[in-house]
């Protein structure tokens, strides 16, 4: 896969969760009584996991396409 | 009458006793020809596939840090504390990105540590032990954190602690020493059939009982007062963010996340992990706020001043005063069996360590792996005997996560030598081996700015930045103003014997 692309999806968890403090050292919206700031994070979990499996996803098609091919 | 009945103890002892059981009938786990073997009993004869992986690891990296020091920071300054899950959200990617390409070339060339890696890579023996002495010596601290916390727990139960922890461990070394890394494995299987069952009845029961997580919030924040909020103070942002970040590139440089990997049984089930183990961050996480949840049930804050309970006591008070004492020993039992494994794996890593990259390069450089394994074997009980004599001093105690942060802030000064060199054989021994030295200097002046008090924040002159990666930012500098000014010079030398395709990993 583009190692470019393949870069910015295992790098955007670190953007968000550095860089992006800003947007969730927050109260508002609160859920159930979890305040932002925790639950916002509760789904970067799930975010974080998604994109690392997207890239080995995208990986293994890849890899099964050129054993077909060569 | 006391909480705890004589059948309560029994049930503590049962559970932990069949556990470190485990440890040692994983001899006859996958039994391998010989045993006298450094890649059977340092890394199980890389055999492990997914399943055992996802366990080992999990038990490798979830451990009583999770379950006592993490929640521990959070009854004691609240939202500071979800540092770790904002770096549990930041460790997988970056295992993604190195782990399989440090697992392929260590398994054509039959690495065992990632200070062999260091060897081969840079061609330099010196470069490799300093490298290595740092992965022990960050070791240290974390394999006491596991017996700090287990001593909360013993002392929770009224037990006495150092006669209670030196017998745990001693079982715990000489498992390691029968079993090597199946030792750790298979109990972490079991570890994690207990665990699970233990944290999912109090996930699930304690918010009921409480009222869900609304009330719990909003009552530890009356108890908490002004100074420790729900959120982090933006003057600690900074503090925070870098801790998460370091914490997350730290994680795979300590020798027992590299044992972990490398016990893998291909490239494959270290990226599938890659994208599984996250699971166990919802864990972490909802431990962590049961940290604030001990806070609103025992209304008073885990901070250890004016006889306020110290912060390691959050997880173990609140189970005991949500739940009968049966089940009580048995969260008890699953915590002590969480931090058996860890410092099992840890002993054998910091073990292989001194094997590969001082015995064998330096004292005797014809060792047969026959030789290596029992030399590792007799070190594991050096090493765990070292670590309890540093856990029972009375300066590893209190928010007992800084002995996490502590042995980050020095593991960090390795990322060049490892992360980097995975993706470039541009760096030189020299570049790199300066930038250990500047950065390994600075984690040591910093901490003592605090007087060694365990924080691993600088002070406020420098914005709250956490140590190791302020140390590490140093180190990287020095690293790429000497490659400069080397390759001004053309002294860059291509050294390594590794070539770059052999880092490729087999999908």
């Amino acid at each position: 896969m583009n190692k470019y692309l393949k870069f910015i999806l295992l790098a955007l968890p670190y953007a968000f969760m550095t860089f992006g403090f800003g947007i969730y050292d927050r109260v508002n919206p609160e859920i159930d009584g979890w305040p932002f700031f925790y639950w916002y994070q509760l789904m970067w979990i799930f975010i974080a996991a998604l994109l690392t499996s997207i890239v080995y996803a995208i990986e293994r098609s890849e890899h099964s396409k050129q054993g077909v091919s060569s | 009458m006391a909480y705890f009945s004589t059948v309560d103890y029994a049930i503590f002892l049962i559970v932990v006793i069949a556990a470190l059981f485990t440890g040692f009938i994983a001899y006859l786990w996958r039994k391998p020809k010989n045993m006298n073997d450094i890649e059977e009993w340092g890394l199980g004869g890389r055999r492990f596939g997914t399943v055992v992986i996802w366990f080992l690891l999990g038990g490798d990296l979830y451990t009583a840090y999770t379950l006592i020091a993490v929640p521990g920071l959070a009854a004691s300054s609240g939202a500071l504390a979800m540092f770790a899950i904002t770096y549990g959200i930041m460790i997988f990617p970056i295992v993604y990105a190195t782990m399989p390409r440090l697992y392929t070339v260590s398994k054509r060339r039959h690495y065992i540590t990632s200070s062999d890696f260091v060897k081969d890579r840079f061609n330099s023996k010196f470069l490799a032990m300093l490298i290595g002495i740092t992965g022990v010596v960050a070791e240290m601290p974390y394999i006491a954190l596991q017996e700090v916390s287990i001593g909360y727990i013993f002392r929770s139960m009224s037990v006495p602690v150092s006669i209670a922890l030196i017998s745990a461990f001693a079982i715990v070394a000489i498992f390691t020493f029968v079993s090597g890394l199946r030792g750790p494995s298979l109990t972490a299987i079991l570890k994690d059939a207990i665990i699970w069952v233990a944290v999912l009845a109090v996930v699930i029961y304690i918010p009921y009982k409480l009222g869900g997580f609304g009330p719990v919030f909003a009552s530890a924040k009356n108890i908490f007062g002004a100074n420790t909020p729900l959120l982090v103070s933006p003057v600690l942002g900074l503090g925070y963010t870098t801790l998460a970040l370091g914490s997350a590139l730290a994680l795979f440089l300590y020798p027992h996340g590299v044992t972990g990997t490398l016990s893998s049984k291909d490239s494959r089930t270290i990226k599938r992990n890659a994208s599984l183990l996250p699971l166990y961050n919802v864990l972490l996480m909802i431990v962590a706020v049961l940290g604030i949840a001990a806070v609103s049930v025992q209304g008073v804050v885990f901070n250890g001043v004016k006889g306020n309970p110290e912060p390691p006591f959050a997880i173990p008070y609140l189970v005991k005063d949500m739940f009968p004492a049966a089940f009580t020993s048995f969260v008890y039992a699953a915590i002590v069996v969480g931090s058996v494994v860890p410092a099992s794996i840890m002993a054998i890593a910091s073990s292989n360590l001194i094997t590969r990259n001082i015995y064998l390069e330096y004292i005797n450089k014809d060792a047969s792996s026959r030789t290596q394994a029992l030399l590792s074997r007799v070190l594991v009980l050096f090493i765990i005997a070292g670590s309890l004599v540093f856990a029972l001093l009375p300066v590893a105690s209190g928010n007992v996560v800084y002995l996490q942060t502590l042995g980050g802030a020095f593991i960090l000064q390795t990322l060049p030598a490892i992360y980097f060199s995975l993706y470039t054989r541009k760096l030189s021994k020299w570049s790199v081996g300066i930038g250990w030295v500047v950065g390994v200097s600075m984690a040591i002046f910093g901490e003592s700015l605090d007087k060694f008090s365990g924080s691993t924040l600088l002070p406020k002159g420098y914005d709250f930045i956490y140590l190791g990666i302020f140390a590490l930012a140093i180190n990287v500098v020095t690293v790429l103003v000497i490659h400069g000014i080397m390759a001004g010079m053309h002294k860059v030398k291509d050294e390594g014997i590794i070539e770059n395709d052999e880092l490729i990993p087999e999908m």
